[in-house]
């Protein structure tokens, strides 16, 4: 059986197909005629580098955005959806990669969004959140249907992100994504609900970075390559080589730790930091943590979900404030500076959401990437265009975004793209230690081994390199040093010669995946 | 990810081919402006004469000082409901100074020279501008409400200050040193109304302040997310108290302006201004959701109020008419605003 779509999509065996689509936005390509087919009842991922066209696709296909040409074929018949609700309505949704939740709103309302259960009088409150609870019971979730949304953390909002898109009952679910902000347990939990749907004759389009990942789930394998299909297979006939290769041309390697030199001096130390539950709870997200990074040094954090790693980053920033102890730059206290004045002294953080805390949506990609180093080309009153202008360029090569310039709107990148530019408007203000909260969140495998051989780099000239993961590979990567935090404090220190099982365990993970 | 040249050029090539619909979508305030002129050109020949527009600007510079403040405001995702009080209350200021002050202990009454009443009125706008900003930077307090209370305070302080009267004597005394307080309102300089002047000079101050200076580039990026430009190492309440301080100066300098100009101040002048300069800036096609706005756009948008209105005086239509036509102009334009900023903004 071969995988290439047939000119005529078989009725039986294609649910949804797409035929010569393509997408332009000005003079930018983003999708040049493809073919895809979405096999019944089966889950096929779609691969491919940050801006090959993905998300694209995929929001033609659910009726998000219109294709510039081309056909979508659903069961056979050629359609043409206007909005999202007209695909809902035909049995298709989608998971977007951003999401696209009120924050203010609680969970219920959320997932119920535009689409209320009527009672006799008014919305039917307490049937949506009898359906919610049972959703998330499903997911294997505890989250109260009542709470805000913008009260959780990223990965629970993925969570109900999922849930929302779970509530329709579609007979095709598009997921782009949805397991960027997911700890190991619950992107198992997740599986185990995607199986399950494909029993019951769901059809599931899965997109992810995570390659092993997305392995273990699929049947079906697509590569899109610059807005082109290049090549197609079933699960059976392949493995992460060949879609390494056919993704980006090359092997990758997320490399090793940096070696050849001595690390420096002390650049970072912490001391006992303890930090309160920022939300108010009565215990402490960070306990009593102490950890010294030096200059050269690379070291990983790694801890499910809630293990505080986000919480310890952003005291370390300047964000938060600790309760107790000192967070010590290069033999100084900074515990009483501003976010500002630490970034001065060299302190960078490149936060978890980019959407929220890494982004300005109303600027263009340069404004985002010169942000945080506008002292650096001021003279007296003025900013100077050259040198932000050079600032600008030096930066877009160095993490390689790929845009159009930095005159581009911050919106028209895709969404690695995007994660990129916050990385290196951090980088831009060449930090002596640079914090990363999930610095690989979204971005490809080539993307993934650009950042890290950068920080590598870094570390070889010195920079003092912390970063956060919740993908076990990725520890052992660059990392000389890897730390296990578990419920605020460290649970269990490693060097480079760690195995993924250990570091597992450690976590309080179980090794089941 | 080698191809970053070659969509480089492409984009180029996009960005010539200007489409007809789009040009007149950016420059809708200017295309707006233009068709009133020529409108009211066609109905009165005595509105497009240059006596007329200089009269007219001298109006327009009144709310375009309001408007800038209201516009540094906007910019950082707030609101400044308090300027129209805040003028009121700064013009009483100005003219109970004239008056003289009287120092009970020493028993002098003092006459401040015009200069030093100017300085003194603006520090009031300032001080007022600062407690709007540490409400809301500080205390949390929502802008909307903060400046609402501001603006009931301000509003009711320049009414007791005044016992609900209007100082009508702004000349002051020659042997007194005080005299020149007409300078504002009615002098010229080559022909100019120096109000217009002032408008001109500050909204070139403020233009560069926004597209040169660090400070411009800190509110844009705090009004577009604030969370973000903080973790950037934005100081964003300092930012904040900024702006308010500086809206609240500008409301000082209109309530100048005004008073000057009637030769008189009350404490009821300058009610439902606020609404007018938010007006301008949201003609001027800034977002009310911060982060989007240029003082050309507000500049634009002052003038199309401005005009508009006088037009309507000039030929003779009612002003409850006039009140309907300036509604029906800030609806259309918040309209466009939606089509501007909807499309195209959306993330991947
Ligand atoms: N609204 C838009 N305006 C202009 N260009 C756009 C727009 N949306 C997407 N693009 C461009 O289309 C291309 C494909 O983007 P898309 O979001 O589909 O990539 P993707 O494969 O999902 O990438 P990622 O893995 O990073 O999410 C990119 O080059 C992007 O810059
Ligand atoms: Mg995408």
């Amino acid at each position: 059986m071969t995988d290439i779509p047939a000119a005529n999509p078989d009725v039986g065996e294609v649910v949804l197909a797409a035929r010569n689509v393509a997408k332009s936005y000005g003079q930018i390509h983003a999708l040049k005629g493809v073919n895809f087919d979405i096999h019944r009842g089966q889950v096929t991922t779609l691969f491919g580098e940050n801006g090959a066209g993905k998300s694209t696709l995929m929001k033609i296909l659910s009726g998000v955005i219109r294709p510039t040409s081309g056909e979508i074929i659903l069961d056979g018949q050629p359609v043409a959806f206007n909005t999202s609700t007209e695909a809902r309505d035909r049995g298709i949704s989608i998971i977007h990669q951003e999401l696209s939740l009120a924050p203010n709103l609680s969970v219920r309302d959320n997932i119920f969004m535009g689409r209320e259960i009527k009672g006799p009088m008014g919305v039917d409150f307490a049937e949506e959140e009898r359906q919610v609870r049972k959703l998330l019971e499903e997911l294997e979730e505890d989250i109260d249907p009542l709470t805000p949304v913008e009260e959780l953390r990223l990965g629970q909002q993925q969570i109900v992100e999922i849930a929302r898109a779970l509530s329709v009952d579609s007979r095709i679910l598009i997921m782009d994504e949805p397991t960027s902000a997911l700890s190991a347990t619950e992107v198992e939990v997740l599986f185990k609900v995607i199986r399950d749907l494909t029993s019951k004759g769901v059809s599931i389009v899965y997109i992810s970075h995570h390659l092993e990942e997305a392995l273990q789930i699929t049947n079906h394998a697509v590569v899109l390559r610059d807005g082109a299909m290049t090549a197609y297979a079933p699960r059976s006939e392949i493995d992460l080589e060949w879609i390494v290769r056919n993704m980006v041309g090359e092997n990758y390697d997320l490399g090793s730790p940096p070696g050849g030199y001595d690390f420096g001096p002390v650049a970072l130390s912490l001391r006992e930091v303890t930090v309160a539950d920022p939300k108010g709870g009565d215990y402490n997200v960070v306990d009593k943590l102490s950890l010294d990074v030096r200059a050269g040094e690379v070291v990983c954090i790694y801890g499910l979900m809630g293990a505080g790693r986000t919480e310890l980053m952003e005291t370390v920033a300047g964000r938060l404030r600790a309760t107790t102890g000192e967070v010590v730059l290069e033999g100084k206290e900074v515990s009483h500076l501003s976010i500002a004045q630490r970034i001065a002294r060299g302190l960078a953080l490149v936060p978890e959401d980019r959407q929220r805390d890494g982004l300005v949506q109303t600027m263009t990609v340069g404004q985002n990437l010169s942000l945080a180093s506008i002292a650096s080309f001021t003279k007296g009153l003025f900013t100077q265009k050259k040198a932000e202008q050079d600032l600008i360029d030096r930066t877009i090569k160095e993490v390689t975004v790929k845009t159009s310039g930095g005159a581009a709107a911050i919106g028209s990148l895709s969404g690695g793209n995007q994660q990129k530019v916050v990385i290196g408007k951090m980088l831009a203000t060449r930090p002596k230690v640079i914090l990363l909260d999930e610095p690989s969140r979204g971005i490809d495998i080539g993307a993934k081994a650009e950042v890290f051989r950068l920080l590598a780099e870094g570390a070889k000239r010195g920079l003092a390199v912390v970063y956060s993961t919740s993908e076990v590979g990725e520890c052992l990567s660059i990392a000389h040093r890897i730390i296990v935090m578990h419920k605020g404090h460290i649970s269990a220190e490693f060097d480079s010669t760690v195995t993924k099982e250990q570091i597992m365990a450690a976590s309080g993970e179980s090794v089941a995946a | 990810m080698s191809d970053t040249s070659l969509t480089r050029s492409a984009a180029k090539g996009s960005a010539q081919s200007f489409s007809l619909g789009r040009l007149l979508l950016e420059g809708r305030a200017f295309f707006a402006l233009i068709a009133i002129i020529a409108v009211f050109s066609y109905l009165s020949p005595n509105y497009l004469t240059v006596s007329n527009l200089l009269i007219m600007a001298s109006h327009v510079a009144i709310y375009g000082i309001l408007a800038i403040g209201m516009l540094l405001v906007i910019l950082n995702g707030g609101i400044d409901l308090s300027v129209g009080s805040v003028l009121a209350l700064c013009g009483v200021l100005a003219g109970a100074l004239m008056q003289g002050v009287e120092l009970p202990v020493f028993g002098v009454i003092l006459f401040p020279p015009v200069w030093a009443v100017v300085v003194l009125t603006c520090a009031a706008g300032a001080l007022v501008g600062a407690l709007n900003g540490a409400l809301i930077a500080w205390f949390k307090v929502p802008a909307f409400v903060a400046t609402l209370g501001v603006m009931y305070v301000a509003r009711g302080v320049a009414l007791l200050q005044t016992n609900g009267l209007t100082y009508n004597n702004l000349h002051g005394r020659p042997e007194l040193g005080n005299t020149g307080f007409d300078w504002l309102g009615f002098n010229r300089l080559a022909g100019v109304p120096i109000s217009v002047l002032v408008l001109a000079t500050i909204a070139i101050l403020t233009g560069l302040m926004l597209s040169r200076s660090s400070f411009g580039r800190w509110l844009y990026a705090s009004g577009g997310n604030e969370r973000a430009a903080d973790l950037s190492g934005v100081p964003v309440k300092r930012v904040k108290i900024t702006v308010y301080t500086l809206s609240g100066i500008l409301a000082a300098v209109a309530g100048l302006v005004l008073s000057s100009q009637l030769t008189s101040a009350g404490p009821t002048a300058g009610t439902t201004y606020e609404l007018t300069a938010i007006a301008a800036v949201v003609i001027g096609g800034a977002a009310l959701t911060g982060g989007r706005g240029t003082v050309r756009g507000t500049m634009l948008g002052a003038f199309v109020i401005g005009f508009l209105s006088d037009g309507l005086v000039i030929i003779g239509v009612s002003s409850y008419w006039q009140t309907v036509f300036t509604g029906a102009v800030i609806v259309l334009a918040v309209l466009m605003n939606s089509i501007q900023y909807g499309k195209g903004g959306r993330k991947s």
